[in-house]
C-alpha cells in the first residue's frame, strides 16, 4: 500500500497526489509512467510521472477523471492509501544536453511535461514551454511549469487566457519567427499530438511524442499497448512511451485506444446509478 | 520402504476415471473441470500399483517425488504421511496434481502402462493435496534454525517459489519479488481458473510464508530495483525466475486491429484480472460471436477454452501441422474437442482482416501440407498455393509462443543471453554467467512446463546452499 501524503485540485476533474513509494522515486526520470490500481477488483491504469523526489521518497502523479479508475483514484483522499504503485516502468526521455526545447503540454499532459522540463532546466537547456487547455481553467501547472521554463506560451481554445486557438498555433509562430529550435516534445491527447507532429514535420524538427495506450501489466508481456512506429510494431510500455512523432501511426494509436470506450461507459454509469443509491466511496459529488 | 507396504498385493482392475464436469455445463462456468478422486477413488486406484523396487516412474520426475511409498501411504489410508511424503521433495503438490504432464514424465514410465493403464499418478497426488489442504488444522511447519544468509528470488512463479521454499526450509531468509500485483506467476496470469483454482495457489504461497519466505509484489527487478541493488543491500545470492513473459506475434498484416490479443493479453485480462467477472471487476475483454486462436500448445488451449467460457458461440483452433504434432498435453485437446472447440488444422494464418473502423472481420489463412522433418523432429509444414480462405471471425488470439523478459539482463551487467534471449547458464545447477545469481525455468529454457521450472528452481536452491556453506 502507497500512501497519498499530499492531494491538490488542479483542477475539478484533475487531481494531482503525491505518493510515497520510496523504491520508484529512487529510480524514477523524467518521461517514465507508473502503474496503478486502487481496488481489489480494479484495473490497472498508467499513469505518467508528473515529478519524484528521492530524498522524500515521493512520487508525484496527476489523474484526470475519466473513466471508473480514475475516478476512484481521484476520490482518494489525503492519508489514504493506493493499493499498487509500481515502477517506474518505461524508457526515460532522451535529452538533449546543449540547445533550445519547445515544451508542448496540452490537457494533463502539462504534468508529465514538467520533470521534463525541470531537467533540461538543471542541464542549462533553453526551455521554451507552450501549454494549453480548451478554457483557462482547466490549464494545470501553470505556475510550476513557469518555474522551469526560460519562456512559457499559453493556449486556450476560447482564448480566456493566452492565445485564442491551439498550441500548435503558437508553435508554428515559434518557429516562422526563425528561432533555431533543437528538438520539440509534446505530450497531451493523441489528436494533440498528431496535429504538433503534423506542424513541425515539414521543418524536419526532431519531435518526440509520450504515447499513452491501453496497458495490463505495463512490463512487456501482455502487448496491449503496441502500436506501429516507423512501420515496425512497438510496444509502449517498454519500447517507449516516447517516440518519434513522425513515425507514429497516429491514426492506429487513437483507434486502439477508442477499443473499451463501450464498456468504460457502462462501468461510469454503473458507478453514477450506485452512487444514486447511496451508500457511494466515488467521492464524486453526484 | 517400509514392510508394510510390500506385503498387500496390488490389485488388477481398469484405472479410475477422474469425475469431471459436463462439458454442457462447464463452457457456462470458470468452476474447474476435473472434481477430483474421492478417497475411496483415491485408494481403490492407489492399489493398482506394483510398488516396483526399482521404481522407473521416480526417475520420470524433475523433482523425485518419492511415489510409490505416497502411492502405498494413500492405499493404507494414510493420506497425511501420503502427502508429508509428496511435500518433502515437491512444494507445490496441489499444482503439479493438476497441471503436469504426466502422461510423458512419471505415467510414462510406470510398468502398468506397458501392457495396460499406468497408475493415474497426478491425479493420486492431487489427491493427497486437497485432502490435505482441506483440513483447517493443518501444522505449520517447524522453522529451521535461521543461518544468517539472505537469497532474492526474482519471480513468483513455479522456478522461484520451488527455489524460494527449498532454501527457506535449509534456513535462509528469502525474499521474493514479484512484478504483478498478486504472486503466482504463469500460475494466475496464465492457466485459467477452471483448470488451477486460484484459491490453491494461494493456498501454496501461503505454505511458503509458515515458512517464513517474504513475497514482495508490485516490484520489478530491472526498474525498480536492479540485481545489483540486491547484492548491494545484503542478499547473498540471486535466484533468476523470470520465466518467459514475452508474448511472439506472427508478424502478418492486420496484427494491430482491434480484436486482436496475444494469448498472454487475453489470459491475462480472463485469469489475473479476472475479466469474465466484468462489470463486477472492472477489467473488460472483447470476446465476439466466433474466436480464432492461433497456435497448438497448452496456451492456445486454455485461450480457447476461455474463450467459450467468455460467451464465444464459435472458437477455433487454427494450427499449421496435424493433430499429432500438437504441443499440447492430450488431455487438454480432449477436454476441447468435448467442449466444442472446433480444430483447424494445418492452416495458418496469413492476413488478419478488418472493417473500416478497425475491427477485426477475418482471418484470412492458407491450407498446409506436411513435408520432411524439421530440426524439432517433427514434418515441416509447407503452404498449398492458391489454397487461401478466409474464416469469418470477430477476435483473434496469438498464441504461438513466449519469450524471455530482457528486463533483467539488460539491467545486470555480465549477465549474458543467447539469441533467443534466454539467459545462459554454466552448468546443470543453473548457475549463470554472473557469480552468485543462479537461474531456472522458462527464463532459460524458453517456454516449458512448471515441473521443469520447478525442477530448475530445486537444483539452483541446492547449489545456492552449497556456494554459501563453502561446500561448493
Amino acid at each position: 500500500m502507497f500512501k497519498i501524503v499530499k492531494k491538490r485540485e488542479l483542477t475539478p476533474v484533475t487531481k494531482l497526489f503525491v505518493v510515497e513509494a520510496p523504491m520508484v522515486a529512487k529510480k524514477a526520470l523524467p518521461g517514465q509512467f507508473v502503474i496503478v490500481r486502487v481496488t481489489e477488483s480494479g484495473e490497472r491504469i498508467p499513469l505518467t510521472i508528473a515529478d519524484y523526489d528521492a530524498g522524500a521518497g515521493t512520487v508525484t502523479i496527476v489523474v484526470q477523471e475519466v473513466g471508473k479508475t480514475s475516478r476512484l483514484l481521484g476520490a482518494l483522499p489525503e492519508g489514504d492509501r493506493i493499493l499498487d504503485f509500481v515502477g517506474p516502468l518505461g524508457k526515460p526521455a532522451p535529452l538533449i544536453d546543449r540547445g533550445l526545447v519547445v515544451l508542448v503540454g496540452g490537457g494533463f499532459g502539462v504534468a508529465p511535461i514538467y520533470p521534463i522540463a525541470k531537467a533540461l532546466k538543471a542541464k542549462g537547456v533553453k526551455v521554451v514551454s507552450i501549454i494549453g487547455a480548451r478554457t483557462k481553467d482547466l490549464l494545470i501547472l501553470e505556475e510550476e511549469m513557469r518555474g522551469v521554463s526560460d519562456e512559457l506560451l499559453v493556449a486556450t481554445d476560447d482564448g480566456s487566457k493566452g492565445h485564442k486557438g491551439f498550441v500548435t498555433d503558437v508553435l508554428k509562430q515559434l518557429i516562422d519567427e526563425g528561432r533555431k529550435i533543437d528538438q520539440v516534445i509534446a505530450i497531451g491527447p493523441m489528436v494533440m499530438m498528431r496535429a504538433v507532429a503534423r506542424t513541425t514535420e515539414p521543418y524536419k524538427l526532431k519531435t518526440l511524442v509520450s504515447v499513452d495506450p491501453i496497458m495490463v501489466d505495463g512490463t512487456g508481456m501482455c502487448g496491449a499497448c503496441r502500436l506501429t512506429v516507423g512501420g515496425e510494431v512497438k510496444f509502449a510500455c517498454v519500447d517507449g512511451p516516447i517516440f518519434d512523432a513522425h513515425k507514429v501511426d497516429f491514426d492506429e494509436a487513437v483507434r486502439r485506444g477508442r477499443m473499451y470506450l463501450p464498456e468504460q461507459e457502462l462501468a461510469v454509469k454503473r458507478m453514477e446509478s450506485s452512487c444514486a443509491g447511496g451508500g457511494c466511496t466515488c467521492g464524486g459529488g453526484h | 520402504m517400509s514392510q508394510d507396504t510390500t506385503k498387500k498385493k496390488p490389485v488388477k482392475r481398469p484405472r479410475a476415471e477422474m469425475p469431471a464436469q459436463d462439458p454442457k455445463e462447464r463452457i457456462r462456468n470458470f468452476n474447474e473441470v476435473a472434481l477430483g478422486y474421492d478417497e475411496e477413488t483415491a485408494v481403490a486406484e492407489a492399489e493398482r500399483c506394483l510398488q516396483c523396487k526399482n521404481a522407473a516412474c521416480v526417475e520420470g520426475c524433475p523433482v523425485d517425488v518419492r511415489i510409490p511409498e505416497f502411492v502405498a501411504k494413500i492405499r493404507d489410508r494414510d493420506f497425511q504421511a501420503a502427502y508429508d511424503l509428496i511435500k518433502d521433495t515437491n512444494s507445490l503438490p496441489a499444482i503439479c496434481g493438476r497441471v503436469c504432464p504426466q502422461e510423458t514424465q512419471c505415467e510414462a514410465k510406470c510398468v502398468l502402462g506397458k501392457k495396460g493403464e499406468p497408475v493415474a499418478i497426478g491425479r493420486l497426488e492431487r489427491a493427497a493435496a486437497d485432502w490435505a489442504m482441506a483440513r483447517s488444522d493443518r501444522v505449520k511447519p517447524e522453522l529451521p534454525e535461521p543461518n544468517g544468509k539472505k537469497v532474492a528470488v526474482v519471480g513468483s512463479g513455479p522456478a522461484g517459489l520451488t527455489c524460494a521454499g527449498d532454501l527457506a526450509k535449509m534456513g535462509y531468509k528469502v525474499t521474493v519479488f514479484e512484478a504483478l500485483h498478486a504472486p503466482g506467476g504463469v500460475l494466475i496470469y496464465g492457466i485459467p481458473e477452471f483448470r488451477l483454482p486460484k484459491r490453491i495457489v494461494a493456498e501454496e504461497i501461503k505454505a511458503l510464508s509458515d515458512l517464513g519466505v517474504d513475497v514482495v509484489c508490485d516490484v520489478v527487478v530491472g526498474k525498480t530495483i536492479t540485481v545489483d541493488d540486491l547484492f548491494a543491500e545484503g542478499y547473498d545470492a540471486v535466484f533468476l525466475g523470470t520465466g518467459a513473459g514475452l508474448p511472439m506475434f506472427m508478424g502478418i498484416p492486420g496484427e494491430t486491429l482491434n480484436g486482436v490479443y496475444s494469448a498472454n493479453e487475453f489470459l491475462t485480462r480472463t485469469n489475473l484480472m479476472k475479466a469474465y467477472l466484468f462489470p463486477e471487476w472492472d477489467t473488460p475483454i472483447k470476446v465476439g460471436r466466433r474466436v480464432a486462436v492461433v497456435g497448438g500448445g497448452n496456451v492456445a488451449m486454455d485461450s480457447v477454452r476461455c474463450a467459450l467460457r467468455l460467451g464465444a458461440e464459435e472458437a477455433i483452433i487454427v494450427y499449421r501441422r496435424s493433430e499429432a504434432e500438437m504441443p499440447a498435453r492430450a488431455e487438454e485437446v480432449h477436454h476441447a474437442k468435448e467442449e466444442g472447440v472446433i480444430f483447424r488444422t494445418l492452416t495458418n494464418p496469413v492476413r488478419v482482416l478488418g472493417n473500416e473502423e478497425g475491427w477485426v472481420t477475418g482471418l484470412e489463412c492458407v491450407r498446409m501440407e506436411l513435408g520432411e522433418p524439421d530440426e524439432s523432429g517433427r514434418r515441416r509444414p509447407i503452404p498449398i498455393e492458391g489454397s487461401e480462405f478466409v474464416l469469418e471471425v470477430d477476435t483473434v488470439v496469438i498464441a504461438i509462443g513466449t519469450t524471455p523478459n530482457p528486463l533483467v539482463s539488460q539491467t545486470t551487467p555480465g549477465l549474458e543471453v543467447n539469441r533467443k534471449g534466454c539467459l545462459i547458464t554454466r552448468d546443470e545447477s543453473g548457475l549463470t554467467t554472473r557469480d552468485l545469481v543462479w537461474a531456472g525455468g522458462d527464463a532459460v529454457t524458453g517456454a516449458a512446463t512448471v515441473i521443469e521450472a520447478m525442477g530448475a528452481g530445486k537444483r539452483a536452491a541446492a547449489a545456492i546452499d552449497k556456494v554459501l556453506q563453502g561446500k561448493g
